[in-house]
């Protein structure tokens, strides 16, 4: 591995501006953490428009750390209220508000946030040896490689994705769908502009997703208004004591491992690291009744992991230009805005940008760990603004900001009705992400489909004969059949089981 | 026979408490307690949490006096929401705290307490830490 690079990207984050941005960013992202309903895509999809103004490695900087700052601050309310700020601390809930109901606040928050750092520093480590290498074996892609890559990875998130999968499928196709709008690259025909010159570049990914994730997600919470109030919790002791951290210490190596790994996979992410962690602790410990009750384990896992999937989940990304994630594709969005386009060339053609964006993770855990232990009075007293003061403030500023990219009204438009669109997709469960996702990717896949296609003579058999791709999409058809198979042989099982009772009845006669 | 307290965990909320337990027992009455944020917040400072009450509902049953918790968030004016709540329960009397304000700081603020009493329709208490 050639150190100067990445000794030259601590240089970068040292830069005052830098240092102020992963300040604000993590910040940031710790206060949306703690807000219930706001998650990181949201708040960073708001925010793409002040990205705009500043250098490209500050912009990352800032989003990334309000990423993985989340992650910290959605464990407070976990804790305290029994309050998820994150779908990644739902799992945290079980035993970090035992252990609050215990008077243990404090030893859970304080596990909780040295978990996150280990978990989020192992992370960056690995991601430091790990990334060069993924860029260096994807140089050799081509455009067919990159179909398969592309369709691997909407199919991947449609699938692994919480919530219903048909329902995941069909909002990647509309974001396929919508990434066709506009003139064609290749022969220059206009698709579905209806002759609007606005549409004729295509949709800009900027106002759908500050529509679907931002507004969206501000009407869908409005609703939700006849939730419990609670009363301001005391916090006391955040220092986990030295047989705490001992009892845990397992649990955050192997919480951050198994983070790690999940978090490269696309559609895997914090939440689902978080939830299997949880699930492996659980099954590893010889006292698993304890779990629920106040384990801290059951903290210290979780928090390893999801803390570690969310600075992993930037590999896939940043080498090979696939988002794994739909804030991963929020980030995305913001390259692009910034004129780079993450890919596996990104490490040596910006390794600025890269060591940057890398070595900033350092930092803004140190930055974590340091204000999350004292400070979480202080995150926790935003809880009380209520939702029909911070409503109004966000949609304002998702509306200003929306105008300010292209200096034009039709985005405040978009960004209206594709706020209307997320709030209805929420409603009848359908996750945006993959729809977001989707349409990231929709360009790409389009692009290398058919560059492949003029490569192979109009045959798409050429997949097949090229090891990779054909690798892919092979993986692409067992993912895609897999379901479908599980689902006739659990049928066939349940068809065959009561005959079998009638079987085992007619002997007992 | 009933009393209704309005209880905030201030030490206007404990002088107003401690009175109306006091005057729940002097009626042999039953006491409502009642502690209601404002909708909308995950959190509110007006509520009182689960040690709060329990302690307080020992401190009036140490005194012989039984205390029924209302804390469902409110819509609105926290008075409307306990001159309605005194009708509904059929309150005989309704006990508040008072902050001490200047004439000019009432006039800046508005108040709660000033609501309450011009709006209920039966006897209102007002005590003062």
């Amino acid at each position: 591995v050639d150190l100067a690079p990445v000794l030259d990207g601590f240089g970068v984050v040292l830069e005052p501006t830098n240092l102020l941005y992963c300040l604000i960013g993590v910040v940031v992202g710790m206060l949306v953490g703690v807000l219930p309903g706001l998650g990181p895509a949201a708040t960073i999809a708001i925010l793409l428009p002040i990205t705009i103004g500043i250098e490209p490695v500050t912009a990352i900087i800032m989003l990334a750390g309000i990423f993985y700052g989340a992650q910290y601050g959605g464990t407070i309310t976990s804790v305290l209220l029994r309050l998820p700020g994150e779908a990644s601390s739902v799992v945290t809930v079980f035993d970090g508000h035992a252990l609050a109901r215990n008077g243990r606040a404090g030893t859970a928050l304080g596990i909780a946030a040295v978990g996150s750092f280990i978990g989020g520093t192992v992370s960056i480590v690995a991601l430091s040896f790990v990334a060069p290498l993924v860029a260096g074996f994807a140089l050799d892609f081509g455009p067919p490689e990159y179909t398969a890559l592309a369709l691997l990875g909407i199919l991947l998130v449609a699938t692994v994705s919480s919530g219903d999968r048909l329902k995941a499928v069909i909002a990647a196709c509309l974001g396929l769908l919508l990434a066709t709008v506009g003139r064609d690259s290749f022969t220059g025909a206009e698709r579905f502009t209806f002759d609007n010159l606005s549409l004729a570049d295509g949709l800009d990914f900027v106002p759908i997703a500050m529509g679907l994730f931002g507004l969206g997600e501000i009407l869908y919470n409005l609703e939700e208004r006849h939730r419990a109030v609670h009363a301001p919790a005391k916090v006391a002791n955040v220092w986990p004591s030295g047989a705490d951290l001992r009892q845990s210490s397992g649990a955050i190596g192997r919480g951050s491992v198994l983070g790690f790994f999940l978090g490269i996979l696309p559609g895997g992410g914090a939440t689902l690291a978080s939830l299997a962690a949880y699930a492996v602790e659980k099954r590893r410990s010889k006292t698993p009744e304890r779990f629920g009750r106040g384990a801290v384990e059951g903290v210290a896992a979780p928090e390893s992991a999801n803390n570690a999937a969310a600075t992993s989940s930037f590999i896939p990304l940043l080498t090979l230009g696939i988002p794994a994630n739909a804030t991963m594709a929020v980030i995305f969005g913001a390259l692009l805005i910034q004129g780079v386009s993450p890919g596996p060339q990104l490490v040596d053609q910006e390794p600025e940008l890269f060591w940057g964006v890398v070595n900033s993770m350092y930092i803004g855990n140190i930055l974590l760990l340091i204000m999350s232990i004292p400070l979480v009075g202080l995150f926790v007293k935003i809880l009380r603004v209520r939702a029909t003061i911070l409503a109004p403030i966000t949609v304002l500023i998702t509306l200003v900001g929306v105008y300010t990219v292209n200096y034009d009204v039709f985005d405040i438009g978009l960004v209206v009705v594709f706020g209307a669109l997320g709030y209805l997709m929420k409603k009848l469960g359908f996750d945006p992400g993959p729809l977001v996702l989707a349409f990231v990717l929709g360009s790409l896949l389009e692009d290398s489909l058919r560059r492949s296609l003029l490569l192979f003579d109009g045959d798409p058999t050429g997949f097949l004969t090229r090891p990779i791709s054909g690798t892919l999409f092979v993986l692409f058809l067992v993912v895609a059949v897999l379901p479908a198979i599980q689902a006739v042989l659990h049928r066939r099982r349940a068809s065959r089981r009561p005959a079998q009772s009638t079987a085992e009845n007619k002997e007992l006669v | 026979v009933t009393v209704l307290v309005a209880y905030v965990p201030t030490p206007e909320g404990d002088a107003a408490f401690a009175a109306a337990v006091e005057e729940a027992g002097r009626r042999g009455g039953r006491l409502v307690l009642l502690n209601t944020p404002r909708e909308g917040a995950p959190v509110s400072a007006a509520m009182a949490d689960e040690d709060a009450v329990r302690a307080l509902v020992e401190r009036a049953a140490a005194a012989g006096v039984g205390v029924e918790v209302h804390q469902e968030a409110h819509t609105g004016d926290v008075a409307d929401e306990v001159v309605r709540v005194a009708g509904a329960v059929d309150a005989e009397m309704i006990v508040i705290g008072l902050r001490k304000r200047s004439p000019v700081g009432k006039l800046l603020m508005g108040s709660t307490a000033q609501r309450i009493l011009l709006d209920a329709d039966r006897p209102v208490l007002a005590v003062k830490p």
